[in-house]
């Protein structure tokens, strides 16, 4: 976009609609849109949801194990975790998020090979790990080594980018609760990942929500699984602290 | 804030509607010659057929429908068979429900895809050969930051 | 396997109107949606839905690419048996997917 575009958007971008108050973007649904995700019936992301659970009995890998043969029932030991996540590893020396973490049992504990991102069968562990922290509050890992990680992703929220020039901030936080062209600007909460979206027609992750956004900017999306992404969500996971989980989503 | 329709579409509106009206677009015409087959040619009357699909949808990829006969769903009167049409995606055809009297009711639920803002048509079929219509325009907006 | 999440009520009263519920997980692939080379993707659907109560068939669905990507469907049967209520589903290569339940009407 030409300097001329740049400026009229920046002139655009400065609306009212100032938001004092967190707001899942649930809030921001259409009636029949927020009824498909409440309804376990109706919500796609439950059939994700169905499979992680098939999945989680299943042995994998060298080791012959599944995940319940060493975590049992997954309505019992996952409870809460996805609502700290991203949450520091120290072997890996590094924050992972809940896809990271499924990926390192696999490659640590069950001798099998990770899963990509957004694969069907990562998605669906990940789903039913999430499922299992609905409605309880974000609580980030307190790990003290966890706020460098929130603090990038801070930086990375206010930076602008791309050929738009546009920071998240100047659309989450200075203009949610506006709308760009039809659509209404949420605030960015992490809290339904990972989501079904009704324009993918399937389940997704936050890094691929984040992706969209980037490429809304006109700025090249980072590659997958990088340190960014999690950084973000971090920042994110922080920006939400005590909002309820509401894994599996649906988004518009 | 607002933006215009021409800063919208620099950020990715309006792509995804693209997808599903690319091809061979459906047309009244052909919706009206789907019609004409389904009714074998015998006049439908206005009525005992309502449709319901919200007015302004966030996302034509999945788009709740209700579709209701007002029917006693007993063997000497009940509803054989209901169509629903379409003018704008590329086959006018969206579903078709073959209900039994054992049934009931005569409401069925489901999701349709809407390539775009277009006109949606319901007909039923009683056992008496009769047929019923209800038609409605459904609005279809397109979300934003939609991946390239 | 394909995954389906089936809402089939355990008990109901006679003459009772009980609601059915469908959800099963497919793409419902079009097959108007172009590749970067321009080919289109195949079409895969589910092509039609069928009920059956007491080996009976109450309901016949047929369905097209205007059906949105996992297939959802809500219906009404009036209980007045105790008997078995199943649910098939074809799709495009022409295999039946069944799930069943037994529904008790006292
Ligand atoms: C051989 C035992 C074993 C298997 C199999 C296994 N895990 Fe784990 N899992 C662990 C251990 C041990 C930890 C603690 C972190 C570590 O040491 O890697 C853990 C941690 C986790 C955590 C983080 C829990 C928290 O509170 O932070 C999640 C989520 C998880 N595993 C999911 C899975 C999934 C999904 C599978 C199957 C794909 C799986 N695990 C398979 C042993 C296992
Ligand atoms: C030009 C404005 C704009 C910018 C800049 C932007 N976004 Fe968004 N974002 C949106 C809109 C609009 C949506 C709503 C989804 C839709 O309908 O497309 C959204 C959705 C989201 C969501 C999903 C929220 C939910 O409820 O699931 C997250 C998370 C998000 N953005 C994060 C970011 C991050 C992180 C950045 C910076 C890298 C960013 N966005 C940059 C406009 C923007």
């Amino acid at each position: 976009m030409k300097r001329g575009g740049v400026a009229a958007l920046a002139v655009l971008l400065t609306g009212p609609a100032q938001a004092d108050e967190r707001r899942s973007g649930f809030d921001y649904m259409g009636p029949e849109t927020q009824l498909m995700q409440t309804d376990d019936m109706a919500n796609p992301g439950m059939l994700a949801v169905q499979a992680g659970m098939r999945l989680w009995q299943e042995t994998a890998g060298d080791a012959e194990r599944s995940c319940e043969s060493c975590h049992g029932d997954a309505e019992k030991s996952m409870r809460g975790v996805a609502a700290r996540y991203p949450a520091y590893d120290a072997t890996a020396q590094s924050a992972v998020d809940v896809a990271g973490r499924v990926n390192l049992c696999r490659t640590r504990h069950q001798g099998a090979e990770p899963l990509p991102q957004e694969d069907a069968d990562l998605l669906a562990l990940v789903s039913l790990i999430g499922l299992q922290s609905r409605g309880l509050p974000v609580m980030p890992d307190p790990d003290p080594q966890m706020s460098q990680w929130r603090s990038r992703g801070a930086d990375l929220f206010d930076r602008r980018m791309g050929q738009l020039n546009l920071s998240c901030a100047q659309c989450h936080d200075d203009n949610a609760g506006g709308h760009l062209g039809s659509a209404p600007i949420p605030q960015a909460h992490p809290t339904g990942y990972p989501i079904y979206r009704l324009e993918w027609q399937e389940m997704g992750s936050l890094q691929r929500r984040l992706r969209g956004c980037l490429s809304g900017v006109r700025s090249d999306p980072w590659p997958y699984g990088s340190d960014a992404y999690v950084a973000i969500e971090a920042y994110l996971m922080q920006r939400a602290a005590g909002m309820p989980m509401e894994t599996p989503a649906v988004r518009p | 804030m607002t933006l215009t329709r021409r800063a919208a579409i620099a950020i990715g509106l309006g792509a995804p509607l693209v997808l599903l009206t690319r091809p061979a677009l459906a047309s009244p015409e052909t919706m009206n010659a789907a019609i004409a087959e389904f009714t074998d040619g015998r006049s439908v009357q206005e009525g005992r057929i309502t449709l319901d699909i919200p007015v302004l949808v966030e996302n034509g990829n999945s788009v709740p429908m209700t579709v209701e006969v007002d029917s006693p769903m007993t063997p000497e009167d009940h509803v054989t068979e209901i169509a629903v049409f379409n003018e704008r995606n590329p086959l006018p055809d969206v579903v078709r429900f073959r209900p039994s009297p054992a049934l009931g009711l005569a409401r069925f639920q489901t999701r349709i895809r809407l390539g775009d803002t277009q006109k949606i048509t319901a007909i039923a079929r009683l056992s008496d050969g009769t047929l019923w219509s209800a038609a409605m325009t459904v609005i279809v907006t397109a979300p934003a930051c939609i991946e390239s | 396997m394909t995954d389906a999440l089936v809402n089939i009520p355990e008990t109901a009263t006679p003459g009772e109107i009980i609601e059915i519920k469908l959800l099963i997980s497919h793409p419902m692939e079009t097959g108007f949606r172009p590749r970067s080379d321009g080919s289109l993707v195949p079409r895969d659907i589910i092509t039609s839905v069928r009920c059956l109560y007491g080996g009976e068939t109450v309901l016949e669905v047929d369905l097209n690419p205007a059906i949105s990507a996992n297939p959802f469907l809500v219906f009404h049967l009036r209980a007045d048996r105790s008997d078995e209520i199943a649910l098939e589903w074809t799709d495009w290569g022409g295999v039946v997917h069944r799930e069943a339940r037994q529904i008790t009407v006292a």
